[in-house]
């Protein structure tokens, strides 16, 4: 890091601040909210969808496939929720199963292959976490989806469309660019898994929504997202027509402006822009090592032969095991 | 960092016997320090500390840290029942550790590795920006030194208290893979108990040799999340590192007791790519293609005019349309050459 990260003291979340990540949470959610199926007809013409992995099945929570934007042609590939009871069930509410990455990988490559920028859409609450994604390797298909997008030869622009949820939004969301509607929100988990596991409760959800800090404003904050792009007034949901409009735009620059850089050129800055992802410090410790000069203790003991002293110093000795209750912290 | 005085450790009574969580066995203590931290029992593998790590994989004083200085910040002011500076500082004092890896340069059996191991004591492992930042150099340095990269994971996933930015991590822990494929650096993940969450949906799956210890769990979602998210009940067994050696994500199931010899054996099968500039000029005797120009070189012009007289053949009749055409310059080389 050059410059040293902006730190705020560390304090509960205002009531103020809770209310205001969930209202964003709640509108990212709304059930009128543009999906991608919505918005592609919009912004793009003579959408042709590509379906299925070629190993497994289709998964219709992802959608993808090439359309021409103002004549030129891109892969389209975006996560896609229900808008009602009967489309939510074929769409599995917008979270994948491996074979919905596999799919997004194909049409990737395939995209790579032929030199077409790809455009994608993040709209999920997460990958979905059954026994049968963890049978076909949920955890795989993703790594292998984020590994795939860092080193795509075309440009890639990624757009925040309502949530961005954990690795299975990372999974599509690779990009060059990264772009996020207003209400949308990004997340490295939802905040009611967040809640369950630090607060355990899932009635905390609110308030771990805004501790995450998981709106477009707070990712750009944080680097995460480039830009946000204005929704009208009262949320994208109220005017899909218009919301389109202001996606297209930017997704237009955004693409004209990469087209610009040659492979090279766009390959460095994009893994330049990952590798500086994160916020820590460098400090001027060295390596810590293994006790060189022995203790007292241990020379005595090594001489007199004591029990519990061993002949030579091991690195056990300076980060030895410590067996206790360390179950209750976790990751996402 | 916290200091250690030499004589506190062993003093304390409770630390003498564990328990073991699964065949609910007393272990003493030392013994279990004794059988590599495997309860003599039932096999169960203990966690094991950064320290006991290196002790077991690495060559004894082959270990140099890097990068010791890393630091996590807390960028986010993230506060749930305390703050997350509070909870790095309590687990830097109970691990001696800056954060959840280390990572440095080592040998096993005389072969150059670099190395990153997780700490599951401190903060579960997760994954913030400090993990990916040292799992990053760790593949960046592998590249530049042409050595194999290994990582033993430990780890409940991405760290929370870091927000998208520990999510972030997962990208910037893979990218440096694609250049390890393009250079023909090895990577080795070792996955112990346990490796969950946006961990293993990152660098842990992507080892060209992925090997687990036994009985470790190891998913994308914890079984807990799983059930309250889908409703049912996860078969038995699921998550294991069986379960994935079933399933086809991992390549073997290896006791720790062997995992020292099998990390050597893998070593010596899977050698870095030579580099490009290398590969020029000096004698390629070994791998097939190799020993076949050797050959070629040694029988001298009788083969290049066989080869010639081939593809000439070939050639003419390509010219009735029968076969596709050969690519360009190998058959205009071989008729200057043919008789």
């Amino acid at each position: 890091m050059t410059d040293l990260p902006v730190l705020l003291p560390a304090s509960p979340p205002s009531e103020q601040a809770i209310e205001k990540a969930w209202r964003r949470v709640q509108l990212a959610r709304h059930p009128q909210r543009p999906r991608t199926l919505d918005l592609l007809p919009l912004i793009f013409t003579e959408f042709f969808e590509l379906r299925g992995d070629r190993a497994f099945g289709d998964d219709a929570a992802i959608v993808g496939g090439p359309a021409l934007l103002d004549g030129h042609p891109v892969m389209v590939i975006g996560h896609q929720k229900g808008t009602d009871t009967e489309s939510n069930i074929l769409r599995n509410f917008g979270s994948p199963h491996p074979e919905g990455f596999r799919k997004a990988q194909r049409l990737m490559r395939l995209a790579d292959k032929l030199g077409m920028p790809i455009v994608t859409f993040l709209d999920t609450a997460g990958a979905f976490p059954g026994p049968a994604a963890e049978e076909r390797g949920q955890a795989e298909a993703i790594a292998t989806s984020v590994k795939l997008m860092t080193g795509l030869q075309v440009p890639v622009v990624v757009i925040v469309l309502g949530e961005g949820g954990s690795g299975g939004a990372l999974a599509i969301g690779v990009g060059d660019v990264v772009l996020a509607l207003e209400n949308s929100v990004y997340s490295v988990i939802s905040p009611e898994g967040c809640a369950s596991i630090l607060w355990r409760s899932r009635d905390e959800a609110r308030t771990a929504a805004a501790a995450m800090r998981m709106t477009a404003d707070d990712q750009v904050d944080l680097g995460v997202v480039d830009a946000v792009v204005a929704e009208p007034a009262e949320g994208a949901h109220t005017d899909h027509v218009a919301t389109a409009a202001a996606l297209k735009l930017a997704i237009v620059s955004a693409i004209r402006r990469l087209s610009e850089q040659d492979t090279a050129e766009l390959l460095a800055t994009r893994y330049a822009r990952l590798r500086g992802m994160g916020a820590y410090l460098e400090t001027g410790a060295g390596s810590s090592r293994p006790p060189e000069a022995p203790s007292l203790r241990r020379r005595l003991g090594r001489i007199l032969h004591l029990p519990g002293v061993r002949q030579r110093p091991r690195w056990s000795d300076i980060w030895p095991s410590d067996d206790g209750d360390d179950e209750h912290e976790r990751g996402a | 960092m916290p200091i250690k005085f030499p004589f506190s450790r062993r003093a304390a009574p409770s630390d003498a016997w564990t328990k073991c969580p699964n065949c609910d066995a007393q272990v003493f203590s030392r013994q279990l320090e004794r059988t590599l931290r495997i309860c003599p029992s039932c096999g169960h593998h203990f966690r094991m500390s950064v320290g006991e790590r290196i002790d077991l994989l690495l060559d004894q004083n082959s270990f140099e840290e890097r990068d010791a200085g890393l630091e996590s910040v807390d960028r986010l002011g993230f506060h749930d029942d305390r703050p997350y500076a509070h909870r790095l500082e309590a687990s830097q004092v109970k691990t001696g550790l800056r954060d959840a890896v280390v990572w440095g340069i080592g040998r096993i059996d005389g072969q150059r590795v670099a190395i990153g191991i997780f700490d599951f004591r401190f903060m579960g492992g997760s994954m913030g920006s400090v993990v990916g930042e040292k799992l990053a150099r760790c593949f960046e340095t592998a590249l530049e030194e042409r050595i194999p990269a290994i990582v033993v994971s430990a780890s409940g996933g991405a760290r929370m208290q870091e927000g998208t930015l520990s999510l972030m991590q997962l990208a910037k822990t893979t990218a440096p893979l694609v250049r390890l494929d393009e250079a023909g650096v090895p990577f080795i993940a070792v996955l112990t108990d346990p490796t969950t969450g946006g961990v293993l949906a990152s660098f842990a799956s992507l080892g060209d040799v992925v090997l687990a210890e036994p009985k470790a769990l190891i998913g994308f979602a914890g079984a807990r999340v799983a059930s309250d998210t889908v409703g049912e009940q996860m078969p038995e067994g699921f998550q294991t590192s069986e379960f994935l050696l079933a399933h086809g994500f991992v390549d073997a199931v290896v006791p720790r007791s062997e995992l020292r010899a099998t990390l050597s054996r893998l070593l010596r099968l899977l050698p870095a790519a030579r580099a490009a500039d290398e590969e020029r000029g000096d004698d390629r005797s070994w791998g097939p293609i190799g020993a076949l120009s050797g050959l070629a070189e040694r029988l001298g012009g009788a083969v290049s005019e066989t080869i010639g007289i081939d593809v000439d053949a070939e050639a003419a009749s390509g010219g009735n349309g029968e076969r596709p055409s050969q690519p360009a310059s190998p058959t205009a080389d071989a008729r200057e050459d043919a008789p």
